[in-house]
């Protein structure tokens, strides 16, 4: 057996100093994503530092200097948060990814941290006897070329076509969210458009977090523009798969007018797709399906598709005009 | 128990139980977790303290391993030992590629078994596994299936068919056709993926008179698997004793034993006398247990004005391992589903470096009768008739490949009563006529058939014990299709007892020998024996017989001998929704109407043919094995990624039966259940996502993309 030490952190500073002084070291959630990487070989960790039962807090409505946000303590497992009556009246695009996400078992099982830092599942990240740049730097990416359905449409790289895999991230990247960290130097609020980043040419790294910062909350701002949004997860099979594409969106209408819009897409990038030119498209526009189209057209107009891939475009377009639509019917009725 | 069986023709018995809704005589110990399957024994049934054997597989497709360093694998904490070509037991017989494995450095097919550790725990087993350092020569590789690559002419086709047939002039039919459907088919490779993983718990034991290899399986035949190893291992094959109590599913993948029976084998005789335990995991089922191949099927049907055929031509390209050829029968059931005067069809294979593609439920019939009734779909269209007339029209008086006569084909009947129970009728003619809020809807069908059969090499014991109670043993499997409960219920009605006075006995090699839990012929196989011993046991011993009275034979009637065409017939009607924007397909009805011949028992019965339905459908939406031909193996290769239904797919699906009894195939009246609700599920699904969208699909799955135009 390939022994790895276990240590239930009793702090979230002596967690963060485990891991952040130890290259080997990682930090154990619900565990149904790292552990399945110890058993595929993906993650040989020497060190789990397990920080689900800290004092993270639960779901709590709090006054920031902007207005109420909805705190969300980093091991707040995915069942509790889609279940709190704030986030589902208040949030209900947030519910709704996280109801998307997985099965009922993993969402008991998930933290909110261990979900915004899964990783991709590209099929060759998982299968060790194949490259993988984001698994071993500098071995190729054999997803280029190869299969392909899941592939990235936005912002990849040569070295990676990988897309990000969480439903909640999406969600909070619609919602302005801030993720709350503790790290050697101290605590850090980064903007979920900051957290995930693209490939570029070190696709070994998700995050623009460092080795050892530990994800202690997330705000979300409790702003009314949330009230009114979805959530929209295309798959073929009809539950318990990742996203071919999704949209989170929120809508703010002035009789046909969009007031405001939030639009974030999953399924194709490497992180959470907030589609801010899109949204620019359609603020202060009548909302209709050719403006919706449009809009969509010019957020994807750097994409850059294959015969594996190409379908994204229309289902990505499809699917962004039926959950705005479906907002704005549900606004009038 | 050495006595000869005795030859004996049953005669049709006398229904109590059969027919009834006996509940599974196993589902308590099922439920409660008391169930043992193949890697579940230990000390109380001889295994005490168990190594684990974890499976090395090639990183390459093909070439030669040149070193196999084991030096940190062995050196590893509880690690026993490591084996590999060279150090492995040699087998006395090596012909079966497949299953010769460690005998030699050749590596055929990516994934295949080139080392094996043994531990003292699963985790060492499975952390030294990953030390152990294999270097290969390299050689280039053929991993994809194209029409163009599948040449090679099997001499048969899966089990012994003719590999082509040819009646009539085909092209001058087509020729003067006045409408002629020509279109290619394509199915993916698909996994049978089984709850149970492949597992094997091996034990080589010395008793009194020399060797023997104790095997706990999780297979569909156990004495196919004592028949195929023994040889291999220079033993008679009464020196392997195989049990298989429980198993957790097959789907044929389980019909005969793979590569990872001869390792469990081989580790086991390598660490005589301790048992060893070997389970292969999800990842490696991708590689070692089988698969059904992908096909292409290029169709050509013509007809007159009124649909009626005047030539069928079915062509499959498919592949097999170059270390293993299997072929699948995929225009087989296309020689015989519908009349045509003229009528051609040829199988052609790849040879490939992959792993070796096996039984996969309803082998040839699946993906063959896929194409054939998409293929039959587009016709109806083309002659603007509704899909259920269009087959009514094409109903062969007889077996159109041999003339002989058919035993009770009802299909006319099962679409009759299908598309009644479904609501057929007032479906619009046209295509993409209803949207019902964003989802375009259609309804379609498809025809199913399978052959009915009964295999040889069964015989059954009865045996008197005391109290009025009987004890009924043979070596067949339940491998969760309700074997046990059928063949309860058969036995009991053929002693004319009750079913709790039978205490019955399957699943051990010890028992009298049993076919293949296999081509859906378990239940007529193994049934037809029962009642054969069962009412020779009554003519010999009479109705009061003393405790111990015993026979055992085998059934002297063969219906497959005779001039008549037994088949199984079936009517599958879908509804599909395909959403407007987003191009999803959901199938919110699945229906079928079976001519089975006569249900033993309608709990199980229902279960096969709603779970081939469920499986039909999976494979219409879903599944796909997707084979990287850079590296030779499939990288779908886990239950996250290789998809099949889960709960939400699968809404209203039902299954009905004709009642009947077919008298001349099995004295209980059944022929079998557990391949046919497969069989057109995935066409009927097809054929109404076209009605839905007017978007003809001919390759499945039939996922999201095809509806958005961007594949
Ligand atoms: C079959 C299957 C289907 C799934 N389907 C979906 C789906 O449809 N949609 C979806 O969104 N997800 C899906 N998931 C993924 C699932 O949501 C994630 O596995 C889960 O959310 C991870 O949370 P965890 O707490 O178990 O993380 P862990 O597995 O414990 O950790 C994941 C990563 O996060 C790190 N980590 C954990 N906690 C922290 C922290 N507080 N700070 C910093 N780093 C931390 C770990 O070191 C590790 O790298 C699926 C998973 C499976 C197995």
């Amino acid at each position: 057996m390939r022994a790895a030490e276990y240590v239930r952190a009793s702090s979230a500073e002596e967690a963060v100093g485990l891991v952040a002084g130890n290259p080997d070291a990682a930090f154990l959630g619900g565990g149904t994503n790292l552990v399945d990487h110890l058993k595929l070989g993906v993650a040989r960790p020497d060190l789990l530092v397990d920080v689900r039962r800290l004092p993270f807090g639960g779901v709590e409505q709090q006054d920031g200097p902007d207005g109420p946000v909805l705190r969300i303590g980093a091991g707040v497992p995915n069942s509790d948060l889609a279940a709190d009556p704030v986030v589902r009246g208040r949030l209900p695009v947030l519910a709704r990814a996280l109801l998307a996400g997985a099965s009922g078992q993993i969402r008991h099982q998930a933290t909110t941290g261990g979900n915004l830092l899964q990783r991709t599942r590209c099929v060759y990240f998982q299968d060790v006897t194949t490259p993988c740049n984001k698994r071993e730097p500098g071995s190729g990416c054999s997803a280029a070329g190869g299969y392909g359905r899941y592939n990235a449409i936005l912002g990849a790289s040569e070295t990676c076509v990988a897309t990000h895999p969480s439903d909640l991230a999406v969600a909070l990247a619609a919602l302005d969210a801030v993720v709350v960290t503790l790290g050697t130097d101290g605590e850090r609020r980064v903007p979920m458009a900051d957290l995930h980043r693209l490939p570029e040419d070190a696709p070994e790294r998700d995050t623009t977090l460092a080795h050892g910062e530990l994800v202690t909350a997330v705000e979300v701002p409790l702003t009314d523009v949330a009230r009114r949004s979805t959530y929209t997860k295309v798959r073929d099979r009809a539950s318990y798969a990742f996203a071919l594409v999704s949209v989170a969106a929120a809508l703010d209408l002035d009789g046909d007018t969009v007031r405001e819009v939030r639009l974030a897409w999953g399924g194709v990038a490497h992180k959470p797709w907030r589609a801010r030119r899109a949204e620019e498209a359609l603020t202060g526009a009548v909302l209709d399906e050719a403006g919706i189209e449009a809009a969509v057209a010019a957020e994807l107009s750097d994409a850059v598709t294959d015969d594996q891939t190409a379908y994204k475009v229309p289902m990505l377009t499809g699917a962004t005009v039926q959950t705005l639509l479906d907002l704005a019917a549900e606004e009038t009725a | 128990m050495t006595a000869d069986p005795v030859q004996h023709t049953p005669t049709p018995i006398r229904v109590r139980s059969v027919g009834t809704r006996l509940e599974r005589v196993d589902g308590l110990e099922k439920v409660t977790g008391r169930a043992g399957y193949a890697v579940e024994h230990g000390a109380d049934d001889g295994f005490d303290g168990a190594l684990v054997a974890w499976l090395v597989t090639s990183t390459v497709a093909r070439g030669r391993v040149t070193s196999v360093d084991t030096a940190a694998a062995a050196a590893h904490d509880g690690v026993v030992a490591v084996l590999d070509h060279t150090s492995a037991p040699r087998l006395a017989d090596t012909d079966d590629g497949e299953l010769a494995i460690l005998q030699d450095p050749q590596v055929h097919f990516r994934g295949q078994v080139v080392a094996l550790v043994l531990a003292e725990t699963a985790e060492s087993a499975r952390e030294a596994a990953s030390l152990v350092e294999v270097s290969y020569d390299v050689e280039e590789h053929e991993a994809e299936l194209t029409e163009e690559a599948a040449t090679y002419r099997p001499d048969s086709v899966n089990p012994a068919f003719d590999t082509d047939s040819d009646t009539g002039d085909v092209d001058a039919a087509l020729a003067e056709a006045a409408v002629v459907v020509d279109e290619e088919y394509r199915t993916p490779h698909e996994h049978n993926n089984p709850m149970e993983p492949h597992a094997t718990t091996a034990v080589w034991r010395s008793d009194g008179d020399g060797e023997v290899l104790d095997l706990v399986d999780s297979t569909q035949a156990v004495h196919g698997v004592a028949s195929t190893l023994a040889p291999m291992l220079g033993l008679e094959q009464d020196q392997v004793r195989v049990r298989a109590p429980y198993v957790g599913g097959g789907f044929g993948s389980k019909g005969q034993p793979h590569a990872h029976v001869v390792a469990a084998a081989l580790a086991a005789r390598h660490v005589s006398p301790r048992p060893v335990r070997l389970a292969v995991t999800r990842q490696q089922m991708f590689a070692l247990t089988g698969y059904r191949t992908a096909t292409i099927s290029r169709m050509r049907l013509g007809a007159d004005a009124d649909g009626r055929l005047t030539a069928i031509e079915h062509r499959v390209f498919e592949q097999s391992s170059k270390v293993k050829e299997f072929a699948e029968q995929t225009a087989v059931p296309t020689r015989m589903l519908y009349a045509a005067p003229n009528r051609r069809t040829s199988h052609r294979l790849a040879m490939l470096d992959v792993a070796v593609p096996s039984w996969m439920r309803a082998p040839g019939e699946m993906p063959g009768v896929f194409a054939h009734e998409v293929a039959m779909d587009e016709l109806a269209q083309a002659c603007g008739l509704d899909p259920v007339e269009l087959r009514l029209r094409n109903e062969p008086d007889v077996d159109p490949e041999t003339g002989n006569p058919w035993n009770n084909r009802r299909l006319p009947e099962c679409l009759h009563r299908g598309a009644e129970r479904f609501g057929w009728a007032g479906r619009p003619a046209e295509a993409r006529a209803t949207l019902e809020g964003d989802w375009w809807v259609g309804t379609g069908m498809a025809a199913a058939t399978y052959p009915a059969y009964r295999q040889g090499g069964n015989a059954a014991r009865v045996t008197a014990l005391d109290g009025g109670r009987y004890a009924v043993a043979i070596g067949a499997v339940d491998i969760g299709t309700g074997a046990r409960t059928v063949l309860t219920q058969i036995a009991a009605d053929a002693l004319e007892v009750g079913t709790d006075a039978v205490d019955l006995e399957v699943g051990d090699t010890r028992l009298p020998s049993a076919s293949v839990a296999g081509g859906s012929s378990g239940t007529a196989s193994w049934g037809s024996t029962i009642v054969a011993a069962a009412q020779a046991f009554r003519e010999r011993h009479g109705d009061d017989p003393g405790a111990g009275a015993e026979v055992l034979a085998e059934a002297a009637d063969d219906p497959l001998g005779t001039d008549v065409a037994f088949h199984s017939f079936g009517a599958v009607f879908a509804e599909a929704r395909v959403h407007r924007r987003t191009g999803e397909v959901r199938v919110p009805r699945l229906f079928g109407v079976y001519s089975v011949g006569r249900v033993v028992n309608p709990v199980t019965a229902h279960s096969q043919l709603v779970g081939g339905l469920v499986m039909g459908l999976s494979a219409a939406l879903f599944e796909e094995s997707w084979r990287d031909a850079r590296f030779g193996h499939v990288v779908t290769q886990d239950l996250a990624s290789y998809h099949v239904a889960a709960h939400a797919d699968v809404r209203d699906v039902d299954a009905e039966w004709l009642e009947e009894s077919d008298d001349a195939f099995s004295p209980m009246g059944a022929r079998g259940i557990g391949e046919i609700g497969i069989v057109g599920t995935a066409a009927a699904v097809v054929n109404a996502a076209h009605h839905a969208t007017g978007v003809r699909v001919r390759s499945l799955p039939v996922t999201a993309d095809h509806f958005l135009g961007g594949r």
